[in-house]
């Protein structure tokens, strides 16, 4: 059984007792465990069930790379699925649920799967449920949805919040091992800006728990030393919880950092996105173990040595009372040593080497633990937990020549560098054939801006094995790393470390080599997705021979560990299948992040209410307070009417329509669009940018404009008005503002960059507000100060002064047919001025309207509104506004565009009004149809309805459309389908149905 | 070749399936072929299927720089739908999702279409009305949409939050035979027909000239040396600029980097596709469990398959506002993808400047959804020398003429 030791344990503190339950079971931990090395202390063992069979799954390492271990934690709004127990600190009162099965753990139906594994091979849905067709939807899929998956949905709110750091630096270390430590210190004694991460708890990595001899101490002491001249130094960042999680261009790196995941109760964000600039990066990220391929290797007990290694040490936690270490390289023999040392038993050490005679081999026999060389296992017994191993010689067939009783297994098959920062950027790597790894090419890495390479991997990392030429790589590595001239200045001499003498490891990639295809089809490469060796082979059998094709088709390596323990076996198992060398297979793309990060952290504090900024005009609190329904029009809310106690929203948009024909309306216009151009070009600027000319427009003059983009298509209209002789304020649609004035810096900075034109942007400088119909003058004229009279202001003139003792500046144009005026003050006495206009108005009769009344006004008046009439593919000619179009002037924006054969074809759908033969309202978006069919089937069409409304003014439907020839077909009855099939008979009409004669405008 | 049936796993069951064949054939190529098509994606596989198939032109080979289905077929989130605006594009994406009904049939592959649904959130007034437009134009095309209400939408996907502070889902275009697919098995069924009918698939083999004269292609120069054919199709998405340039034609066509992510593997909570335009994100969740997420291309051209990653940020953030339990998942895996995208954001299956030698691409961000009917199209084409009906719209001749497909109309994003 697993269970926790009477002593040892360096980071527990057997003083503070930890309760936490798994599937129910209270469980007692201490502080400083991690989730899984608690588990293991209560015997727990098996923890889950894999992806594909539903096999038993216990935990097989002890940090990132685990791919077993994996519960639903938490409850409520702190619930979260697939929590990795490896890299899950214990705290007082976690809740864990092991995962995928069904009824439980022990008994899960699910498991069936594995009875029938044979059917199951890899890729077997695509060859299987093509028939019946319905079934796929109906039968099969929902049976394979539901028996995949891992954790369940979360259901609730996340009730934590995360937020974003930005960090600037001139090197950034990720991993803080020796060679992380080493590289930092390296670097910050040149005196460079140093931050160094690392993704776990602690400092020192391997080393703390092998505890080599560094510069004559200890590791332990030389980490401890280390660490506190780091701390000492103003130009270090140190952060533990911090996981790299990707690189990507320019120096660009992305870490994850968990404020809280070990400590819920602390208050303060859960989880922390780093978006880290660094001149350099030095990646000190360590090696993985990985697992052999034998028989059985997937059984709840089978660990990878340094696992065993790490539990035994860090958590005085043992797997088993008797475990086999089975390997092909000397550092397993550590863990046989630690396992005796903690007085438990060894039986045998398989090593799969014909030979072997290194310090440590001897140091395990003079231990008195057997030594069997040449062997490895031909089969685990056992099927929940360890119970035993079968012995076979390594060069044979899997013939057993012995069976020793054990209840854990150590494995190791040798190491791979943990290369996926290098690679995430584009940096290669190259087969190192004695270690059996792929290491990174310094020779080939990352390239940044200036064509040279950011990122040096440094330790373990880049192939180093061994400590003393970790920290002598490191130490090498840093110096490089910062600028060359700090070089001289470069810091201190490089720790010195014995390494004894190890007997070179051995590639084995089946164990037995010539395992029978009975025993193949037992060997795990990928634990979690359920990926076995014969799968693979199958794979390259049918042609599926490229390594990305291969994974794809077995999904190696597409688990939630990447295929940290997977990759490089599967590869070498296809690499022999296709008769091929690993280096030519190559490898699948490493892809960020490195471990899954959460989407939470990855969103930021950026939701809810903050999701976007909300734009409020300076009337925003007055529109609540005053019952408006709001909709979003790009970021700002705009009021749509405000309904009165009573009303529904239609009655609103009626009584505000008439309102404002029969008396005064009010139209919070702040949203609209102001850009202010100016500068000696701005006139032939403005004149390239609309249709019509703006140059000649006199100061204290208005003009409507339109404005198209490169390819003729209308993209924005408005009233531009000439403030003084270099300076012109141009106003644009709501939503347009932005997106306008982003194209007019793109024409200025890319095309006429020697113009001299400035824009700004001015539209929340100012509050602007509409005051619109018959009685707008009377009301004007009461607030006093500004003469609004015919004379003093005509139409399309604008005029300043002081309106109701507020600086204003009041433009003569209107968008609803009506006698207008727009006022525009100072966005701070935007409210002051409103409140003036409510309080005087009341008398007049004065209301607020929404953008709906807004709508119904410009429509009844024949008026376009960018967005409904036009959609991107209409251009000005479409809508009848070839007025606005100048023929005089050599060009502008859409001109040449315009002149292209379709555009200038004569069969365009042309703007016209249509009105229902019965008044009905046509519904949006409805389509005029002409007769039969098209090459393709289609209903044929000859139009569509851009605008339709009902029409309070003349008590029936309105509608505006485009009509294939329409003007000329005034009169004409067309027809409309509705969804439903039936049809709407419309008649062809001017688009104006009010107030054709424009009597109306001057009051 | 062996065709796939539970009968048949059964049989290689029992003996370990040792007996399965190739799923195709890695040839060598040979001196000349009738037909050559550059690029073994989903598109040029299925143009070499349908010629094959349609029109009996067996001598074909395919050209694949990488390994097939590697470029974009290999990495989109596989939304499959038909619900456009336009005529010419609801005419060719409702043929091939049509197409998609059957095609695990047609190829004796399981390529795991699923008619899920596919709903496109309405969260802005003016967003209402254009997908009511969307409805009405799909009902006179004979594409199977309705616009639903809020009700509804929650109706089909629980985990939808309809009333978020800042844009409430106002309703929805519901195409309830829109979709998903398995994007490798789409190519690899295509492929292993391909090879079944005798074709070429000649795969790790870069073309790098396009070798002409007197205004005809004569072959192609790749890394696998010279293949001569008697007519050219050029099916290379991102890569699309380059091969016309190599032949000598300029595109007006752009390559940007579009990216995607997954997050890890959870129980079944979604039963549909859904998109969401006006906060830019859209999600599925695949077979496997994991939630599919996909949102905007960068600002910028680029070959690196790399993207900027506040994309992902921004997507994930407006995907967290419309589902809020993901904000407790975590990402798994991101990618990004070339795409090449038109001005009017539709694709171009044409003729070129050279007489014998076709271009099929554009296809941007949308184009997993159009593989085979745009490979019926291509097909068709390429046999006949002319365009058919469902390719007519999509000549290179329409950016002259200004006879645009905008399909930006109905949608911000067109997955
Ligand atoms: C992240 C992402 C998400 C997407 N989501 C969706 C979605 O949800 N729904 C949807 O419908 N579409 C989606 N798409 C778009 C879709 O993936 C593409 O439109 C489609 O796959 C294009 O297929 P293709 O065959 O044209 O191109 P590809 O699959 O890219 O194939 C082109 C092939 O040409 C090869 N090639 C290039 N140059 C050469 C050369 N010189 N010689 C030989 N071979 C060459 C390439 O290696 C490649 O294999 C998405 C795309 C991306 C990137």
């Amino acid at each position: 059984m697993s269970t926790r030791l009477a002593t040892g344990g360096r980071l527990i503190d057997r003083a503070r007792a930890v309760d936490f339950t798994f599937n129910g079971k209270t469980l007692r931990g201490f502080a400083g465990d991690t989730l899984a090395s608690a588990l293991l202390a209560n015997d727990q063992m098996m923890i889950g069930r894999s992806f594909k069979y539903h096999r038993p799954r216990g935990v097989v390492a002890s940090g990132a790379e685990e791919p077993n271990g994996l519960v639903n934690l938490g409850l409520g709004p702190a619930f979260e699925p697939n929590a990795r127990v490896t890299t899950t600190a214990l705290f007082g009162g976690l809740t864990a649920e092991s995962q995928n099965h069904w009824p439980s753990l022990e008994f899960d139906i699910g498991a069936i799967n594995s009875a029938f594994a044979r059917f199951l091979p890899a890729g077997f849905y695509y060859k299987m449920f093509i028939h019946p067709r319905s079934f796929w939807k109906h039968i099969y899929e929902p049976f394979i949805r539901q028996s995949a998956g891992l954790g369940r949905a979360p259901k609730n709110r996340d009730a934590d919040s995360y937020e974003h750091f930005h960090a600037h630096v001139d090197v950034l270390v990720v991993g803080g091992g020796i060679a992380g430590l080493q590289a930092a210190l390296s670097a910050a004694r040149t005196g460079a800006e140093v931050l160094l991460i690392e993704q776990t708890a602690h400092w020192g990595g391997r080393a703390a728990v092998d505890d080599p001899v560094i510069d004559g101490t200890p590791a332990a002491y030389w980490i401890k030393t280390t660490l506190q001249t780091l701390e000492s130094m103003p130009n270090v960042r140190l952060r533990n919880h911090m996981m790299g999680a990707g690189l990507y261009d320019h120096g660009y790196a992305l870490a994850h950092e968990r404020l809280t995941d070990h400590a819920p109760a602390t208050p303060g964000p859960r989880h922390r996105l780093w978006r880290i600039r660094a001149g350099r990066i030095i990646t000190a990220t360590g090696a993985i173990e990985r697992p052999l391929s034998f028989a059985g290797n997937d059984v709840p007990g089978v660990l990878l040595a340094s696992a065993l290694r790490d539990y035994i040490v860090n958590y005085g936690v043992s797997a088993g009372d008797r475990t086999v270490v089975v390997t092909n390289n000397d550092d397993a023999y550590r863990t046989a040593i630690a396992l005796v040392q903690a007085g438990l038993i060894v039986p045998a050490i398989l090593d799969a080497r014909p030979q072997a005679d290194g310090p440590l081999v001897r140091q395990a026999r003079d231990l008195g633990i057997r030594v069997e060389q040449g062997r490895g296992i031909a089969k685990v017994q056992g099927r929940r937990r360890v119970t035993g191993v079968a012995i076979c010689a390594q060069a044979g067939e899997g013939a057993v020549l012995e069976e020793i009783s054990c209840d854990a297994v150590a494995m190791s098959g040798g190491w791979s560098p943990v290369v996926h920062l290098w690679s995430h950027c584009g940096g290669k790597l190259i087969w190192d054939e004695e270690q059996a790894m792929f290491r990174p090419d310094a020779t080939r890495p990352p390239l940044g801006a200036d064509g040279q390479g950011f990122v040096q991997v440094v330790g373990a990392a880049n192939g180093h094995l061994r400590t003393g030429a970790v920290l002598a790589d490191a130490a090498d590595a840093a110096d490089a790393a910062v600028l060359a001239d700090a070089a001289d200045a470069a810091g201190g001499e490089a720790p010195v470390a014995q390494d004894a003498e190890e007997t070179p490891m051995a590639p084995v990639w089946l164990m037995p080599q010539g395992a029978s295809l009975k025993l193949r089809q037992k060997m795990w490469l990928d634990f979690q997705n359920d990926v076995k060796v014969s799968d693979v082979q199958l794979a390259a059998r049918e042609g599926y021979e490229s390594v990305e094709h291969a994974k794809r088709y077995t999904t190696l390596g597409m688990a939630t560990d990447q295929g940290k323990l997977s990759n490089i076996n599967g590869l070498a198992v296809l690499s022999s299948a296709l008769n091929t060398p690993i280096p030519q297979v190559g490898t699948t793309t490493f892809r960020p992040p490195y471990t899954p990060i959460s989407m939470g952290a990855i969103g930021g504090a950026a939701r809810d209410a903050l999701f976007q900024p909300l734009r409020r005009t300076p009337l925003q609190d007055w529109h609540e307070a005053h019952g408006a329904t709001f909709e979003p029009v790009g970021q700002w809310r705009r009021p749509y009417a405000y309904p009165r106690a009573g009303e529904s929203t239609h009655d609103a948009v009626i009584r505000e329509v008439k309102n404002t024909r029969q008396a005064i309306g009010l139209l919070d216009a702040s949203t609209l669009g102001k850009l202010i151009v100016k500068g000696p070009d701005a006139g032939r600027f403005l004149d390239m940018l609309y249709t019509n000319v703006m140059s000649s427009l006199p100061v204290g003059r208005c003009r409507y404009g339109l404005m198209c983009s490169d390819n003729g298509f209308l993209i924005d209209d408005g009233v531009v008005a000439r403030l003084s002789d270099d300076t012109w304020l141009c106003h644009t649609t709501t939503g347009g503002a932005d997106r306008i004035h982003a194209h007019m810096e793109d024409w200025l900075q890319c095309e006429w960059w020697e113009w001299q034109v400035y824009v700004a942007n001015v539209t929340e400088q100012f509050a602007q507000i509409a005051v619109v119909g018959p009685k707008a003058r009377a009301l004007l004229e009461k607030l006093g100060g500004v003469d609004v009279s015919k004379a003093a202001l005509p139409f399309m003139h604008w005029a300043e002064g002081t309106l109701a003792g507020i600086p204003a500046r009041i433009f003569r144009i209107s968008f609803s047919g009506e006698l207008s005026y727009e006022v525009a003050v100072a966005a701070g006495q935007g409210r002051a001025l409103w409140d003036r206009l409510v309080a005087e108005g009341a008398a007049l009769g004065a209301m607020p309207y929404g953008t709906e009344a807004l709508h119904v006004m410009r429509a009844e008046k024949g008026y376009i509104m960018i967005g409904d009439e036009t959609d991107g593919t209409v251009i000005p000619q479409d809508l009848g506004l070839d007025w606005a179009i100048s023929k005089k002037k050599a060009d502008y924006l859409g001109k040449r565009a315009q002149e292209r054969s379709h555009m200038a074809d004569p069969e365009r759908w042309t703007l016209v009004g249509l009105e229902t033969v019965d008044g009905a309202v046509i519904p949006d978006g409805a389509y005029a149809v002409g007769d039969g069919v098209n090459a393709n089937g289609q209903r044929v069409t000859i139009g569509r309805v851009t605008s339709t409304y009902y029409s309070p003014t003349l008590g029936r439907g309105i509608a505006m459309g485009l009509v294939l020839r329409g003007p000329q077909r005034m009169g004409e009855v067309i027809d409309i389908p509705r969804l439903d099939g039936s049809i709407i008979k419309a008649r062809i009409v001017d688009p104006v149905v009010y107030d054709k004669a424009g009597e109306r405008l001057d009051g | 070749m062996k065709r796939y049936s539970v009968l048949a796993i059964a049989r290689e069951a029992l003996r370990g399936h040792l007996g399965w064949d190739r799923a195709w054939a890695s040839p060598a190529p040979r001196a000349h072929y009738d037909v050559v098509i550059v690029g073994a994606g989903g598109h040029g596989l299925a143009t070499a299927y349908y010629l094959g198939k349609n029109h009996g032109i067996r001598n074909v080979a395919i050209v694949e720089k990488g390994w097939l289905g590697g470029g974009n077929t290999g990495r989109n989130t596989t939304i499959i739908r038909s619900n456009y605006l336009q005529d010419p594009s609801a005419a060719i994406y409702e043929k091939s999702r049509s197409l998609y009904e059957t095609l695990s049939q047609e190829l004796n592959y399981n390529v795991m279409f699923s008619p899920r649904g596919v709903m496109m959130l309405a969260q802005t007034q003016h967003e209402v009305r254009g997908y009511q437009r969307t409805a009405h134009a799909n009902a006179l095309q004979g594409v199977a949409t309705a616009y639903i209400g809020p009700q509804k939408v929650k109706e089909l996907c629980p985990i939808i939050h309809i009333d978020g502070p800042r844009y409430p889902v106002l309703g929805a275009l519901w195409q309830p035979r829109g979709g998903t697919a398995r994007h490798d098995a789409v190519a690899w069924g295509y492929a292993r027909a391909c090879s079944d009918m005798g074709m070429d698939i000649i795969q790790q083999c870069e073309v790098t000239a396009v070798r002409q004269s007197q205004g005809r292609v004569t072959g192609i120069s790749t890394t696998k040396g010279d293949i001569a054919c008697d007519k050219l199709g050029i099916v290379v998405a991102g890569h699309s600029g380059e091969l016309a340039r190599m032949a000598g034609f300029r595109l007006p066509v752009e390559s940007l980097a579009l990216q995607a992510l997954v997050s890890e593997p959870i129980k079944p909570c979604m039963d549909v596709v859904v998109m969401a335009n006006t906060v830019h994100g859209y999600m599925s969740q695949s077979d496997k469990g994991e939630m599919v997420i996909g949102g905007g291309t960068d600002g910028f051209n680029n070959f690196t398959q790399r993207g900027s990653f506040h994309h992902i940020e921004e997507t994930v953030r407006a995907l967290i506002e419309t589902f809020p339990m993901l904000s407790r998942l975590k990402m798994l895996r991101q990618w990004g993808g070339i795409v090449d995208m038109t001005g009017d954001r539709s694709p171009i299956i044409s003729p070129t400047p050279l007489g014998n030698c076709f271009i099929n691409c554009g296809w941007g961000t949308g184009g997993f959804k159009a593989i085979p009917g745009s490979g019926w199209a291509m097909a068709d084409l390429m046999a006949r020398g002319t365009p058919g009906p469902l390719a007519a719209a999509f000549g290179l001749d329409r950016f002259r003429a200004g006879r645009f497909i905008d399909e930006s109309v109905a949608a911000g994003v067109a997955h």
